[in-house]
């Protein structure tokens, strides 16, 4: 453990020890214990490791760290082994003797463990040339790589509260804010209001005590980019937390975290423990007479509470209802305190900010959108996973250079963005750049950072019914253009789905939208309506093709398709006769098979058993 | 009953505005949150009743009713979705023969489709007690019930 340290001279020469103490010829293994690598029972890996090291006495000689999430997770469990950033991915349970024996102790490479780059089939032995990391430009989240979240030294030893240090030492308050400024860091959440301007206001505005919060209430689905960086980098998190505070003139700060990331947690409770044995968080830190204290809290589940006053409501625990902000939360938020609310990943800039300077953030990205953003590639990609970029990298440049294309030689269709207040692009805007302006233009957003690839087996309709249903279960209710607008789109929705789709619908739906657009009360419910709206100005020959055709080209909506077998493809192997649950599926061995309509439910059993993509769907 | 939620306030210096996770942290203990012992979690926080009723049934994350010995969560996140979760959930209804949010009248199931769990890599993902399946699919999800005992009308089949 760290002990207290008293000055930002004795934090230097803690960082100087500490770096001394890493010897980055030393040879290492790092495993990555993200959320997604867990879920492949990496825990399991790490012991085998710890075993395996212990058994041959190797303890000492080679640094083992657990990380946060790399990114990559479609490739878990993954091992990075140093100093030559060898990448091993997909590894087995039982590897780990293996990869101490032949690569760490005689230097040999474990073919099989190695990436293949699918473009050209070659193996990639280094982490740094696999083509879903070589494109991205990993600031904010490449730090994850070094660090074993649960220990202060790890983050210290890579120059760690540095950017605190300068900041107390060296800079007043107003030149922390104006360097903030200066940067034009946007808020990450979705927003994208700019962190400077919201700093100042909350210091200029009147009363005390000042609150500083950090959302960590991450609810788009198909997004986890914030919980990555809480679980996996918390100190950095805390850092920019502590310099926001001192900027602000505020001595208490909140993170709320959704209670379905029990890692993130877990983690920054650890980091905070530890800050403030090390004098970095609580009274007088770094002898500055700065004093400032963080509380966490859990959400209970509830999208809404993403939303800054709902937030507060839930905070103060009560029931997570926004309220009209004629009021901002810069001058009445938490308990009617001024109060400054950042995203995880807008902190998490912060320290490079100071450390580095607002001319070196804002020469990354585009002219309205500076610095990097992680997004969450997800849906039918090849390279699911994190990945971080400069502002204004193309769509395409993200889904095919980084992402890897669709899976299974299938054709791109749409990329969602923005979470449920986002909206859907279609393919001719590929080329666009993304920040927070530029998809903004085209009905969608770019949000916090969620991308899900649909292909071509995707039904535009029930995506929109998806997100218009999930904002029906998730809005609060205190509002009757959200509470009821939404649920009368869901329903007009489902009858489209389902075959009772009436001409006017679609009208319908926009003039729904404009009335929720107008006249909800919070940002969950006016931009509600965008994945209907956007989907319908992009595909709405496929709206029509349900409501004047009664049919769904995807072949996704069950009362509009039948299920049949394509008499070319079929081999007669029986698979499907065996896994459909209700015998609508018969034929003999080596015989074409078919299926009873009578019988069918729909259920989607045999397609996705059939090796020889020989199940129809119309 | 009333020392356990006692105690578990205790660990937040009785701070009315921790109630959320102080209800969290009962309903683990007590496996759902029964009426006395949320009048319990009012009396000894100094919180309504009506209060700890209005944040318990406005949060997903808290049950009034017993939950299942085998708790059963579908990711329903987009990435999730668009890989054919619809497809999984259907089938879990048809084989539970209970709604998405319900528990069996046996007590063994209780099935909820939840929103993002962030392993969007495994999609689409089923969580049983904890443990994570991942890139589920109908068969696969027919398997995990008929492991773990559920005879439902649909696993009897040639095998």
């Amino acid at each position: 453990m760290t002990s207290k340290i008293k000055s930002f001279n004795e934090l230097k020469s803690v960082q100087k020890r500490l770096k001394a103490g890493r010897d980055p010829k030393k040879p290492g293994i790092t495993v990555c214990v993200g959320t997604g690598c867990l879920a492949y029972g990496t825990k399991k890996l790490v012991e085998n490791f710890r075993e395996e090291l212990s058994k041959r006495d190797l303890a000492d000689r080679i640094d083992f760290r657990t990380s946060g999430c790399h990114g990559f997770c479609e490739r878990g469990p993954m091992v990075v082994l140093s100093p030559e950033k060898i990448f091993y991915q997909r590894v087995g349970l039982a590897d780990a003797g293996e990869i101490i024996d032949k690569t760490l102790l005689k230097g040999e490479i474990i073919d099989r463990l190695l990436y293949v780059d699918p473009a050209t089939g070659e193996k990639v032995v280094h982490e740094d040339d696999v083509p879903f990391y070589k494109k991205q430009s990993r600031l904010v989240f490449g730090l994850n790589f070094q660090v074993d979240p649960e220990s202060i030294e790890d983050y210290l030893a890579i120059g760690g509260y540095g950017a605190l240090g300068k900041a107390l030492t060296g800079m007043k308050p107003e030149e922390i804010i104006q360097e903030i400024i200066k940067a034009n860091l946007r808020g990450r959440g979705g927003g994208g209001f700019p962190a400077g301007w919201k700093w100042d206001a909350t210091r200029k505005a009147q009363g005390e005590p000042k609150y500083i919060v950090c959302n960590a209430d991450e609810g788009d689905p198909g997004a986890y980019m914030d919980r990555s960086l809480l679980e996996g980098n918390p100190h950095l998190v805390l850092e920019g937390m502590v310099i926001g505070a001192y900027a602000i003139g505020s001595s208490q700060g909140y993170i709320y975290v959704r209670n379905e990331y029990p890692l993130a947690v877990k983690n920054i409770h650890i980091a905070i423990r530890q800050a403030r044995e090390a004098g970095l968080l609580g009274e007088n830190i770094l002898g500055s007479g700065f004093s400032f204290d963080v509380k966490v809290n859990r959400g209970g589940g509830a999208f809404v509470c993403g939303e800054s006053s709902a937030l507060f409501a839930s905070l103060e625990g009560r029931a997570g209802e926004p309220r009209a902000k004629y009021i901002h939360a810069t001058d009445r938020g938490l308990y009617d305190k001024p109060t400054n609310l950042n995203n995880v990943e807008t902190w998490a800039n912060v320290p490079f900010i100071i450390e580095r300077g607002a001319d070196w953030f804002a020469g990354i990205g585009t002219a309205g959108s500076k610095g990097t953003k992680i997004f969450s590639l997800v849906g039918k990609i090849n390279n699911t996973g994190l990945v971080e970029v400069p502002m204004g990298t193309t769509l395409r440049e993200i889904v095919f250079e980084i992402g890897g294309g669709i899976p299974d030689g299938r054709k791109f269709k749409a990329i969602q963005t923005g979470g449920p207040s986002g909206g859907c692009i279609p393919e001719q805007y590929l080329d666009l750049p993304v920040d927070f302006d530029e998809l903004t233009k085209i009905g969608s957003m770019m949000g916090s950072g969620g991308l899900i690839v649909m292909d071509d087996r995707n039904c535009m309709v029930n995506v929109a019914k998806y997100f218009t249903n999930f904002l029906v279960n998730e809005s609060c209710g205190k509002c009757v253009p959200c509470r009821e607008g939404i649920r009368r789109m869901r329903d007009i929705l489902a009858d489209i789905t389902e075959g009772k789709g009436r001409e006017g619908d679609v009208e319908l739906l926009e003039k729904i939208s404009t009335g929720i657009l107008d006249g909800a009360l919070c940002a969950l419910g006016n931009s509600a309506p965008n994945p209907v709206l956007s989907t319908i100005r992009y595909f709405r020959d496929e709206y029509a093709a349900h409501i004047k055709e009664k049919r769904c080209p995807a072949g996704v909506c069950r009362d509009l398709i039948t299920y049949s077998v394509d008499a070319e493809k079929c081999t007669g192997c029986m698979v499907c006769v065996k896994v459909c649950p209700t015998g609508a599926a018969s034929g003999e061995r080596k015989k074409v098979h078919v299926i009873d309509q009578a019988k069918c439910t729909k259920c989607g059993a045999c397609r996705e058993s059939c090796k020889f993509d020989s199940i129809i769907v119309r | 009953m009333e020392e356990k939620v006692k105690e578990i306030i205790q660990q937040y210096s009785g701070d009315k505005s921790y109630l959320v996770p102080i209800l969290q942290d009962v309903q683990r203990e007590f496996n759902y949150l029964p009426k006395d012992v949320l009048c319990a979690v009012s009396a000894h926080l100094s919180v309504p009743i009506s209060r700890v009723y209005e944040v318990v049934t406005f949060y997903k994350a808290f049950s009034l009713k017993p939950k299942g010995r085998y708790q059963l969560s579908l990711c329903m996140g987009t990435a999730c979705h668009v890989r054919g979760a619809e497809l999984i959930a259907r089938n879990m209804e048809d084989i539970l023969g209970i709604k998405e949010g319900d528990t069996t009248a046996d007590l063994e199931f209780s099935y909820e489709t939840v929103g993002c769990l962030g392993a969007c890599a495994l999609g689409p993902v089923l969580v049983v007690n904890g443990e994570y399946h991942g890139h589920m699919n109908i068969a696969k999800s027919t398997k995990i019930l008929k492991k773990l005992g559920k005879k439902g009308a649909t696993d009897d089949e040639q095998d």
